[in-house]
């Protein structure tokens, strides 16, 4: 008995593929985990007083205030394209400048905001005094600054470690980042 | 004469016959990497910018606080931090804190990865409370969520 194959119209199948792929597209929210990491400090012992001696010279100071304006080391500071070099230079010091840091291990790089302070003044400044250090160790392990972040989020491989510690190496990221002062909220 | 003789006529047509494919194929991408959203964001997010950026290693571990003004009048005008789907005040991050590490297991509790999704206008203030919250909830992996600015100026 012949039996007829029953088909189905499947010319419309395109569309309603590109309708279904036109919701997903619009949908979709690529989710942007990309960001400024730091690590924050272990919480205050109430029994142990902190207060450590550090010398002036090896402290770079910068200060931002509830009108996001600038104090580098003192002096007020309106572009900041030259701060990123300021900071590699004082971290790299090594004693050569009697007036500035020490050795990298003792270099710290205080940076104090006020409540006032806005979040993206606050980001931008973090991103400059990171990029310090990113270059820094880039330059060490012989990559691009990019690379080494990139490796720097893939420690599981055995190849991108060894390009992130050798770069680290000698220079740890002292960035300290001081309790916001309290004159504008 | 002509050495060059005139090809034979060619037929202008794309195939569309692999079109099916190639759209399901696309279909498929978006479908498993679209994520629902399980509670909206109430709160302004307009992320900052900086160029220095690290990728976070595992997504799993990340808890993500959203820090800016309410979006509607209605809950004022304060900066207020948002977790999951409810604002919450800075005495409730230890406990936020905690049950987000509940969520994970036992080995991984002190890899989470606090992502803090600050608007552009949020005070520091703000943002420094929440961050003595998380040192003394013993959360200090702290990642400031920022968009990527590279190629748009050099610094």
């Amino acid at each position: 008995m012949a039996r007829s194959t029953p088909e189905i119209p499947n010319a419309s199948m395109a569309d309603i593929a590109f309708l279904l792929l036109t919701f997903f597209l619009v949908t979709t929210t690529i989710n942007n985990d990309k960001g400024l990491s730091i690590g924050l400090p272990p919480p205050p012992d109430p029994n142990k007083n902190e207060e450590v001696k550090m010398q002036e010279k090896n402290i770079f100071k910068i200060q931002v205030n509830s009108s996001d304006a600038l104090l580098v080391e003192g002096e007020p500071m309106e572009d900041v394209s030259g701060l990123k070099e300021m900071i590699i230079k004082f971290v790299k010091n090594k004693g050569v400048d009697p007036a500035s840091s020490e050795s990298p291990e003792k270099a710290i790089v205080s940076f104090k905001t006020d409540r006032g302070t806005s979040h993206k003044r606050f980001v931008e400044i973090l991103d400059i005094i990171q990029g310090a250090y990113y270059d820094i160790y880039a330059e060490q392990a012989g990559v691009t600054n990019k690379e080494f972040r990139e490796a720097a989020s893939q420690l599981a491989d055995p190849e991108k470690k060894a390009i992130y510690e050798r770069g680290k190496k000698d220079y740890p990221m002292n960035i300290s980042i001081a309790e916001p002062t309290k004159v504008g909220n | 004469m002509s050495k060059f003789k005139k090809k034979a006529e060619v037929k202008q047509e794309i195939p569309t016959s692999s079109m099916p494919d190639v759209v399901f194929m696309l279909l498929f991408f978006f479908m498993v990497t679209t994520e629902m959203r399980k509670s909206s964001i109430e709160v302004k997010q307009q992320i900052p910018k900086a160029a220095q950026l690290r990728k976070l290693e595992r997504k799993t571990l990340v808890a993500n606080l959203y820090i800016g003004q309410p979006t509607e009048a209605k809950f004022g005008t304060e900066e207020k931090i948002q977790a999951n789907d409810a604002f919450i005040s800075t005495e409730d991050i230890i406990r936020w804190v905690n049950e987000e590490k509940s969520k994970l297991a036992e080995a991984e509790r002190e890899q989470l990865t606090i992502a803090i999704k600050g608007d552009k206008d949020a005070k520091r203030g703000i943002i420094a409370d929440v961050e003595t919250e998380l040192r003394k909830g013993n959360a200090r992996k702290v990642l400031y969520t920022a968009a990527d600015n590279a190629g748009a100026k050099k610094n």
